[in-house]
This record gives C-alpha cells, sequence and structure tokens, in this order.
C-alpha cells in the first residue's frame, strides 16, 4: 500500500512524515516524531492518555487515522511546557501534587489546557465534566481537579494585574 | 492496534464521494468522526480497502434553522450541536442529549450523521431523533430520498440506507413543548443501560401531544406508539404517567449483557421514562 506524505504543524513546527494512511496519530507523534510525552494507555478511546491539541479541539490520538491530521495544527505536551519553563498548568499539577505515577498526566493536562481556552473560569463540576475523557487510576482526581481550578484562579488574577 | 492496510481518499463534494463509493462498492466505506468506525477497524472486524473521509465536504456542515424547521449537515459534531446557540435556544432537547453522548474528546470529532446512520442500537441520536420524528436525506447515484428516523431501523446495524448512499443531512421541525433526554449509564463515556427522549405538550391539564422513543432497550431504538397514544388527550396525573412509563417498558426488547440482566434493564426503562415524562411536562 503506498504511503503518504503527510503535513502537518506539530508544535509550531512544519513536518513532513512518509506513512501509511492506517498509521494512528498517537504512534506518528511518538515514533516518528520521536514526541514521547503523549502516552498510549488503553488505545480504545476511553482513557485519554493520548490527548492531543489538534486544530483546537482535544482529540484521542489512538483514533485518529494520520491521513485525517493532513495540514493539521498540533499541539502535544512537549509544546505547552519545557523542564526549565514549566506551563502554569505543570506548575499547578506540581504544586497541588496532580499526579501520582504520571501515566494520564500529558493527556491530563493537555485534556485541561483546551478546557481552560474554552472556559476560563470554571466550577469544580464544570473541571470534572470537562476532564471526563481523561481516567487516572492513582490521585482519585481530586488534586487533578484542585490543580486545574487554581490555574485558572491563577490565569484570571494575572489578566486582572495586566 | 493497527487495522489491515486501505486506501484513503478525501473527496471535497458529496458527488466526488458517490463515485469513489460506486467505484469500489462493498470494498468501500465512508468515514465521519470515526470513533464508531475506526475502534472496529483497529480491531479488524471489519474488511475495508477504500476508506472515504468525508471531513472534506463543506456541503455537509452546518445547522439552519428557518420557518420553524431545523436542517442539520451529517458532518455537524456533537460539540457543535452542544456549543451552536441558536440550536439551544430552539431545540434545547438537542444539547441536553448531546451532553450525554461520550465525551468530550469524542464530541469534538463524533457527528450526528455517523451517529445515527451507524444503526448501533446503543447510540443516542436515533433515539432521539425518532422522539423529534426527524427525516433523513440519503443521496445516492440515483438522487435524494428522504426516510422518516421511525423508519429507518430495521434491526441492529441494518438500516434502510443502501450501501451506495450517503446520509447527507436531518431535518426535523422545531418541537415548541416541553422536553427531556434522560439516559441512566454506568459511568461518563458509558453507552445507556436505558435512555429515554421525551416531548410533550399541555392543554392545561390535558396532554396535546407527546412523542417518547428509547435507546439501546432494542435492537433499534424503540418508538412507543401505545404509550403516545394513552397519553394524547387525557387528563396527565401519576396514573396516566404510570400507565404511559408501563406501554413504555412493554415495548422494550432489551438483552442481558455487562450493563445487566433483561429484568434490570426493564426496571431501570421504567424510572428514566417516568422521570423523562416528568421533567418535560415540568418545562412546558
Amino acid at each position: 500500500m503506498e504511503k503518504i506524505r503527510l503535513n502537518m504543524t506539530v508544535n509550531g513546527k512544519d513536518v513532513e512524515v512518509l506513512t501509511e494512511p492506517r498509521q494512528l496519530l498517537a504512534h506518528v507523534l511518538r515514533e516518528e516524531l520521536n514526541l514521547t510525552g503523549t502516552h498510549i494507555g488503553c488505545e480504545t478511546s476511553h482513557c485519554g492518555a493520548c490527548t492531543v491539541d489538534m486544530n483546537d479541539m482535544s482529540v484521542k490520538s489512538c483514533s485518529v487515522f494520520a491521513a485525517q491530521a493532513q495540514g493539521a495544527n498540533i499541539t502535544t505536551i512537549e509544546g505547552l511546557g519545557t523542564p526549565d519553563g514549566l506551563h502554569l498548568l505543570q506548575e499547578m499539577f506540581k504544586e497541588h501534587h496532580g499526579l501520582q505515577c504520571g501515566y494520564c498526566t500529558p493527556g491530563m493536562i493537555t485534556r485541561a489546557y483546551r478546557f481552560l481556552q474554552e472556559n476560563g473560569s470554571p466550577t469544580e463540576e464544570d473541571v470534572r465534566f470537562g476532564m471526563s475523557g481523561n481516567l487516572c487510576r492513582c490521585t482519585g482526581y481530586q488534586n487533578i481537579v484542585k490543580a486545574i481550578l487554581a490555574t485558572a484562579e491563577k490565569m484570571n488574577e494575572m489578566k486582572e494585574s495586566a | 492496534m493497527i487495522p489491515s492496510n486501505f486506501e484513503y481518499h478525501k473527496p471535497d463534494s458529496i458527488d466526488g464521494a458517490l463515485s469513489i463509493l460506486t467505484e469500489w462498492g462493498d470494498d468501500a466505506r465512508v468515514i465521519a468522526g470515526g470513533h464508531s468506525l475506526i475502534p472496529v477497524m483497529k480491531q479488524r472486524l471489519t474488511d475495508i480497502s477504500h476508506l472515504i473521509d468525508l471531513g472534506g465536504i463543506s456541503e455537509l456542515k452546518g445547522i439552519s434553522i428557518e420557518n420553524n424547521k431545523v436542517s442539520i449537515g451529517a458532518m455537524t459534531t456533537q460539540h457543535e450541536l452542544i456549543t451552536n446557540t441558536q440550536l439551544a435556544k430552539f431545540v434545547p432537547l438537542i444539547r441536553e442529549a448531546s451532553l450525554q453522548i461520550a465525551d468530550p474528546q469524542v464530541r469534538y470529532v463524533g457527528t450526528i450523521g455517523g451517529n445515527v446512520a451507524n444503526g448501533d442500537p446503543a447510540n443516542d441520536m436515533p433515539g432521539l431523533m425518532q422522539t423529534l420524528d426527524a427525516s433523513y436525506e440519503l443521496t445516492g447515484p440515483n438522487g435524494v430520498r428522504i426516510v422518516k428516523a421511525r423508519d429507518f431501523y430495521e434491526a441492529a446495524y441494518f438500516t434502510a440506507r443502501e450501501d451506495e448512499e450517503i446520509l447527507t443531512s436531518i431535518s426535523f421541525s422545531v418541537p415548541n413543548c416541553g422536553y427531556a433526554y434522560e439516559k441512566q449509564k454506568r459511568k461518563i463515556g458509558d453507552y445507556a443501560t436505558a435512555a429515554a427522549g421525551v416531548l410533550i405538550n399541555m392543554d392545561n391539564d390535558t396532554c396535546s401531544f407527546a412523542s417518547i422513543a428509547l435507546t439501546n432497550l432494542s435492537d433499534t431504538p424503540v418508538y412507543c406508539e401505545e404509550a403516545v397514544n394513552n397519553l394524547v388527550g387525557k387528563k396527565v396525573d401519576s396514573n396516566a404517567i404510570k400507565k404511559a412509563v408501563h406501554y413504555c417498558v412493554e415495548a422494550s426488547d432489551p438483552v442481558a449483557d455487562t450493563r445487566g440482566p433483561v429484568e434490570f434493564k426493564k426496571y431501570v426503562a421504567g424510572i428514566i421514562v417516568q422521570k423523562a415524562i416528568e421533567n418535560a411536562i415540568a418545562r412546558v
């Protein structure tokens, strides 16, 4: 079967990958582009560990064919923060112990990033509903919710002081 | 979990999609949001050598509300159904039901057309469309035909759509009455153990209009004609509601699965239908 030239913008950079249409976006990101921050959990679109931002939507990259991502603008966890310059969400997850084993965290944070773009002043219930496509088997969610609420609060404080 | 190889097509018009579908026949399938199809392909439960992505066809997108008539393009996503303010204002039932489908990530991608066309009895939109008495527009090589949602479903995954047809849009009248979509599920993201869509209108305490359909309680959605006939024109009190609930449960035909045995599902169906009817009446 013929390979296709897949052109995407990933974390602000234009990339071209030669791949089969059936390849899943999660595998292209991890194996072709070496962006292993995107984790694969269940691989059946349930757990949300593989969530990335694609054209301003949170998608489960295990359930998107490479061919469907043609021309897409993608942000992965690597595009949100760096070890030296954490994203505010990463800071808050750290401060509020929003992770234990860390496996679900890239998906949690990329999803929370889009959620907060759409709802900058969420209630706790909003956060729980907005994050319902991401599973965590360690934390019991309590501290994840706290971290996201704290991020929203800080974002709003920064907006006010600016 | 990577599916067998396929050739990928992304036409930019309905005609373009139809010609590829006609050319490859049984070997071709259209893909909308793909959140039902891709998992099945990954498990290699289906053999598709030509995949026709409808995502590039702009004429399949969009919501219009004119002269009391709602028309929704098949590729409109659940996220778009939820965030469309006009639709939320005129048909809040759609938003209420859409928010109960899957989870946020799936709703960004999942489409109304895929949800109704797939014929999966667990999908919420087919029952909802029967509640709204919606019509489906099917476009094929010989032109367009309209099939009522209430006539569309034949058995699980078997519908009135022919292989070479594409479900292109969905339309229905603005209901202007009380509404509710109630769904019992084990967890967010799960399919319904039982769900019911209800529309109801009242003239003082007499029911002047009603429509009820059930989700995941048979191998097709269930339009509850007998329950509706027993409500319309009657004074609605707790006895009348009880009777309607009874007819709905009678009309259901669930099978035992991981969501529970038949008795449990019928029990849940009764509770869900009653809640939906009461909520709908409260919103008249």
